[in-house]
């Protein structure tokens, strides 16, 4: 029982990195923009937010406790920015230059994750006993969570940013489903010229959309490391990994955050079951990994052939929008 | 009078309008110049960021492509295999079939290659093996491009999410299947002894060899073949297509079919000609960078043996400017063609469009408020 | 009914590029609470003149007054605020949407409430007699439910001014009825209504006053109740004008292509089709006229094989008399299976016999041109696909109507554009470009096309130029039957005389030509006979050079029911 209450703390710490992702690419594909810079943005948003943590611990006495606040807020704030800076490239080139976003997105990921390494090789020197500090306010719960059993573990021992990464999702849920905001962005997404012709910014809605969607996504990039990865950073290209997954599970949650949030939680199962499962034989444990690109093709096909209508990427995917296209 | 004065401000400063030509010069002068531009800001930020003379990165940049024999051969063996990813992916994308699952076809195409070498070489005579492990990896590849093709063809499934979801699954299976046969301690393939392509002349030649050969085949297969006559009018209207009877579906599967097959042959020469083995890296990412050649060079094969050359002539003197100054890591590398790639794919949109910044004309304004076009 | 006048258009004028005036002018005015019809034919300016009052366009020249007060309108919004507000026949919906969050879409000043909104939509529902489900998705709605949609969009809105683009064009006679009640609610109500539109009975049936628009100026604007269908026929179409087209008699006309009972339902289950029959004989131009939409396309990619009817024959008699037999025609599978039919004959009549005769000699014979059609062939086309008609030897050419979208390809050259019907032949796996560039050669050159060279990528020529491309290649293979349609949309005289010209020859070639326009003066004096299509029926068959321009002008606009009840 102990054991599983652990593996089930792990795999939402690894699933949350997902849904962060999934969230910012959710946001991003709504306006019509299939954004293949997400790993690249993530690794720019880890390192904007390590850049963060390093600037801010610096700025410490010797043996002074970090502020939770402080920390968390710069940290986050940078990571946003940085990865900002990718989602603002990508912005420029798809909506205002209407080029490939495929390419683009290809593009961005390559630079990302350069961007990500150079930026890393400089806030290393100092990562050692910096991140270690750093990291226990990252992951820092709820004092009393420990007495509360299964149910405290699981729910309630968790650090700010698995909350944040929840309660972002149930935002962006609320706001797609039941404000004017995230109907014009479906609309914008969905069909263009319609959007465009009842008077939405249809460019304004498609850079917020990237700029915030990638914001999140950079956020994702910081959890990884200050807190899945217990505030280590290893390479950009484990990285890139999770931000790939992070675009299956799109797929998998057909669009919608708040299905996002389960999938991410099941992903994050997946993604630890070959270390969780007891007796298994390691080479079980590689075919697992599998499992989360199977189950969202086996979702994009069957969304496809059955032809479910709330269940498609928005129309508009992909397509660039030029006006006097008629 | 106020009315016409709101008119008036309602103007735009600039408006966009799609060209539909443009001379040939003046759209090779835009691609040129956007490189260059990207070079100097490579330049530039060589000398802020890392504080290097960038005329000494230049010297580098030469230097590790040119400055020994191996080197270079090198550069033309990855040249070549890059090329070959980016002529897989050029008849998919001509039909506006967006095939983004190349890594996963050359890692399946790789990973029959290593099975026969592993279960057949050294059983068999090698000419035997040799058109096996051909068959078996070109076989595989196609397959796994052909699966979302099919998707395509009858349920519309998309495919760019579709392909790109079949690279990590084939990748997962690589990892699988090197973690059961693995022969040393460490999660590897030690290069197999057995079944391996023959080396004509030196080490290199084999792939550069078999590029040129495809080189030829997909630019006469395009330009001159009745398939790549029906994927040119695929491509650019589905209702010629159609009016002229042509079976849309048929012409995606097997254009898929061919596409992967090609990336298979690529994981063929990787496993059997030049590592001996496989890893989940093997495909080196060439599926995206193959599609970042593709475009460059507009679909064209012949142009593409420039955008590859150019790809591979800048990641190998990244890589020594790297090591050379002593920075970590592939950063620089990647910041550096990320940069190239932004200027280049920019430079499209001034190939595409045209702007026309209106300076403050009174009469025009009225006019232009038509916009018809 | 007042007359306040709500909306004025005052000399309003409006070009597109140099060459094409959409608005010649225009000047009249429409009552406030009226419903006003406005009509004319296809391209007389209608939809251009209601889009400068929607704000899509900007008048060149003119002004528009609303409620007496000069109104400057430079885009749907400001639209809005003079409270016009215009449904358009495509309708501009997202799909994934329900009914109440496409109506609320871009509004600005009002809280986003579903609810809200949806009782709101319920109450404008209830006042005019609408039947909508707010919550419904748009894509599981008929083509009539959408049109509500939009209509209430714009009623949501506040607008007091409706202009509707054609709104029957898509509705059944049942729905028709009921968007005329509720038009007629709307205008007691006090809303001014412009209806675009064609149909006459239906103009004599809902408006009060007709303004009639004849090639882009305005004709006039008459009483509804003082008038009558002949009359605004005659307005709409105008006089006869002699057009200088050379009409030869048809020679040795037989029938080649009998239309049989063809019906189709296109996807929205509309039905397009309905009962379709006539025959086009050879040597003989046969002009299809009608009110486009009315299910000409469609008719013609059914023969073309691009639609499968849901029910029909379509005959086609192959005159193969006396003609040899050749390979590129038939298989020497075909050959040997219509011999023992008793197809073929000797030069000398004597039945052909092919049972113990090896292939080679089968072929010696097909080569020495020694094996001779009996009889025509006849076939049916019907579920043909475009490739199977031309492998029975059917040679059926197509001019469609979208040239750059379906005829040709725009980024191709000429001489791979010649391609497109002729590259399966050949060598099996390369296409050959030497026959292909010689035909471009010979077109250019027969046909005038101003073009620099045959490599010239198609989309860079001019309409007229590419037109000749397109129709120069399909008069190329000598077809038994080609279908134009729309052929001279766009060009210039010249080119539309060239058009004209190509037509006839092909004619006088013994084609049965099928010819597809909109104008009635180049259908009256292009044609040997006329049939006219309305609403996916024949509403009638004429003899081109006896029928007038009002007849045919009535039997476009005539309603289906009437159809019933005259026969």
């Amino acid at each position: 029982m102990g054991d599983y209450i652990v593996h089930i703390v792990t795999a939402i710490g690894v699933g949350i990195v997902f849904l962060y992702g999934c969230l910012g690419e959710i946001l991003t594909e709504k306006s019509g923009h299939l954004n293949l810079g997400i790993p690249g943005i993530m690794c720019m948003g880890a390192a904007g937010g390590c850049y963060g943590v390093s600037v801010y611990m610096g700025t410490l006495s010797n043996n002074a406790e970090p502020s939770w606040f402080l920390l968390l807020f710069i940290s986050i704030i940078l990571a946003a920015l940085f990865a900002c800076i990718g989602g603002l490239i990508y912005a420029f080139l798809t909506v205002s230059l209407r080029c490939n976003q495929n390419v683009t997105g290809l593009a961005i990921t390559t630079f990302g994750s350069g961007f990500a390494e150079y930026v890393m090789s400089m806030v290393k020197s100092n990562e050692g006993t910096e991140f270690a500090i750093a990291k226990l306010k990252f992951k820092a719960s709820l004092p009393f969570a420990g007495n509360l059993g299964w149910f405290g573990q699981i729910f309630l021992s968790h650090g700010f940013l698995v909350y944040f990464a929840i309660v972002l999702a149930i935002l962006m849920w609320f706001t797609l489903k039941k404000t004017r905001i995230g109907l014009n962005l479906c609309a914008v997404g969905e069909n263009p010229a319609t959007a465009d012709a009842a008077g939405i910014n249809v460019t304004a809605y498609k850079y917020v959309a990237i700029l915030v969607g990638s914001a999140i996504v950079g956020v994702g990039g910081l959890f990884y490391v200050m807190d899945s990865n217990n505030g280590s950073w290893e390479n950009a290209s484990t990285l890139l990994a999770y931000g790939w997954l992070a675009i299956a599970l799109v797929i998998f949650a057909v669009w919608k955050p708040n299905f996002a949030i389960l999938g991410s939680i099941l992903f994050g199962i997946f993604y630890i079951a070959p270390n969780a499962i007891k007796g298994i034989d390691l080479a079980t444990m590689k075919i697992f990994k599998i499992f989360p690109y199977l189950i969202t093709v086996i979702v994009l096909i069957f969304t496809s052939v059955f032809d479910s209508k709330n269940a498609q990427p928005p129309a508009g995917l992909g397509l660039t929008y030029f006006r006097e296209d008629r | 009078m106020t009315n016409s004065n709101k008119t008036q401000q309602r103007e735009p400063l600039f408006h966009i309008t799609k060209r539909t030509d443009i001379p040939l010069w003046k759209s090779l002068l835009i691609r040129v110049g956007a490189i260059v531009l990207g070079l100097l800001i490579i330049a530039i930020i060589c000398s802020i960021m890392f504080g290097i003379n960038p005329f000494a990165v230049f010297a580098t940049i030469i230097e590790g492509n040119f400055g020994t024999e191996r080197r270079f051969w090198i550069l033309l063996q990855d040249t070549a295999l890059l090329l070959v990813v980016g002529l897989a992916l050029i008849p998919a994308f001509k039909m506006k079939f967006w095939n983004l699952g190349g890594n996963g076809q050359v890692l399946v195409g790789a990973l029959a290659t290593v099975a026969v070498m592993k279960f057949l070489g050294g059983e068999l005579p090698d000419g035997i093996v040799w058109v096996i492990m051909l068959l078996a990896s070109v076989i595989a590849g196609a397959i796994w491009a052909v699966i979302p093709a099919i998707f395509k063809a009858f349920f519309n499934t998309n495919e760019s999410l579709f392909t790109l979801m079949m690279n990590y699954i084939a990748e997962a299976l690589v990892l699988y299947f090197v973690y059961i046969w693995k022969t040393g301690a460490s999660d590897t393939i030690e290069p197999m002894p057995m079944g391996n392509l023959p080396t004509i002349g030196n080490p290199f030649l084999l792939t550069i060899i078999v590029a040129a050969i495809i080189t030829v085949f997909l630019a006469i297969y395009l330009k001159f073949s009745k398939h790549g006559y029906e994927i040119s009018v695929v491509g650019e209207s589905q209702n010629t297509a159609k009016y002229i009877g042509i079976n849309v579906k048929k012409v995606v599967i097997r254009t898929l079919v061919l596409s992967g097959a090609m990336c298979g042959l690529v994981g063929l020469l990787l496993a059997g000609a030049i590592d001996h083995t496989m890893s989940a890296t093997t495909a080196q990412n060439m599926g995206f960078t193959g599609i970042m050649v593709a475009w460059l060079a507009k679909f064209n094969p012949i142009i593409m043996v420039l955008s590859a050359l150019g790809i591979q002539f800048l990641t190998k003197g990244m890589g020594r400017v790297q090591k050379k100054f002593g920075i970590t890591s592939d950063a620089v590398s990647n910041i550096m063609i990320g940069l190239i790639y932004f200027f280049v794919i920019a430079c499209e949109f001034f190939i595409s469009y045209k702007i026309h910044i209106n300076l403050k004309s009174k009469n025009k304004a009225k006019n232009s408020d038509g916009g018809n076009k | 009914m007042n007359n306040e006048i709500a909306v004025r258009f005052d000399g309003i004028t409006k070009a597109f590029g140099s060459k094409v005036v959409a608005n010649k002018d225009v000047t009249f005015d429409i009552y406030k609470g009226e419903i006003l019809s406005l009509l004319g034919e296809n391209g007389s300016g209608k939809t251009t003149l209601m889009n400068m009052l929607a704000g899509i366009y900007y008048p060149d020249k003119g002004k528009i007054f609303i409620n007496g007060e000069e109104a400057v309108i430079t885009s749907p919004h400001d639209a809005f605020r003079y409270k016009i507000g215009m449904i358009h026949q495509h309708f501009k919906l997202v799909d994934v949407f329900s009914a109440a969050q496409n109506i609320v879409l871009g509004i600005k000043d009002e809280k986003y409430n579903i609810k809200k909104a949806s009782a709101r939509i319920g109450e404008i529902a209830k006042k005019y007699g609408f039947i909508i489900d707010p919550n419904k998705k748009i894509h599981e709605m008929s083509v009539s439910e959408k049109q509500t949609v939009e209509i209430i969009k714009v009623l949501y809105r506040g607008a007091d001014i409706l202009v509707l683009d054609e709104p029957t064009a898509v509705l059944t006679p049942q729905e028709i009825e009921k968007l005329f009640v509720i038009l007629r609610n709307m205008r007691r109500d006090g809303k001014t209504i412009i209806i675009i539109t064609h149909k006459l009975n239906e103009v004599m049936e809902i408006s009060d006053r007709v303004a009639i628009l004849r090639k882009g100026e305005y004709v006039g604007t008459v009483e509804t109740s003082r008038t009558s269908e002949k009359a605004l026929t005659e307005m709409m179409v105008g006089q006869k004008i002699e057009l200088n087209i050379d009409r030869s008699e048809p020679k040795n006309s037989e029938d080649r292509l009998i239309i049989k009972n063809i019906t189709y339902k296109n996807r929205e289950g509309v039905l397009v089709l309905d009962d379709v029959s006539f025959t086009a004989r050879s040597g003989e131009i046969l002009g299809v006229a009608g009110i486009s939409g009315s299910g000409q396309k469609e008719l013609l990619e059914t023969i073309a094989g691009l639609i499968k009817p849901d029910g029909g024959d379509i005959i086609f008699h192959n005159p193969k008399k006396d003609k040899p037999v050749t390979l590129f025609h038939k298989t020497l599978k075909q050959v040997k299976e219509l011999a023992v039919k008793g197809c073929f004959h000797y030069p000398d009549g004597s039945p052909v016999n092919l049972s113990g005769i090896s292939d080679k000699q089968i072929k010696r014979l097909i080569d020495e041109e020694k094996i001779i059609f009996n009889e025509d062939e006849i076939m049916d086309l019907r579920n043909k696909t475009p490739l199977q008609i031309r492998e029975l030897g059917v040679r059926l050419s197509f001019v469609p109507e979208d040239r750059l979208g379906m005829g040709l390809v725009g980024n191709m050259d000429i001489v791979d554009n010649m391609m497109l019907r002729s590259y399966r032949k050949g060598n099996p796996i390369f296409v050959d470009r030497k026959k292909p560039s010689d035909l471009a050669d010979k077109i250019i050159s027969e046909l005038q096309v101003v073009t620099p060279s045959s490599h010239t990528p198609i989309r860079r020529l001019s309409g007229g130029n590419v037109q000749k491309v397109l129709v120069g290649r399909e008069i190329s293979y000598a077809p038994k039957v080609l279908m134009a349609a729309y052929p001279v949309r766009g060009l210039d005289i010249n080119s539309s005389y060239a058009i004209y010209n190509l037509l006839t020859k092909q004619k006088e070639n013994g084609a049965a030509v099928i010819f597809v326009g909109e104008d009635l003066d180049v259908l009256l004096s292009l044609c040997d006979r006329i049939i006219v299509i309305s609403g996916g029926q024949i509403t009638g068959v004429l003899d081109g050079r006896t029928a007038n321009k009002e007849e045919v002008g009535l039997l476009m606009t005539k309603h289906s029911k009437e159809v019933e009840t005259n026969d």
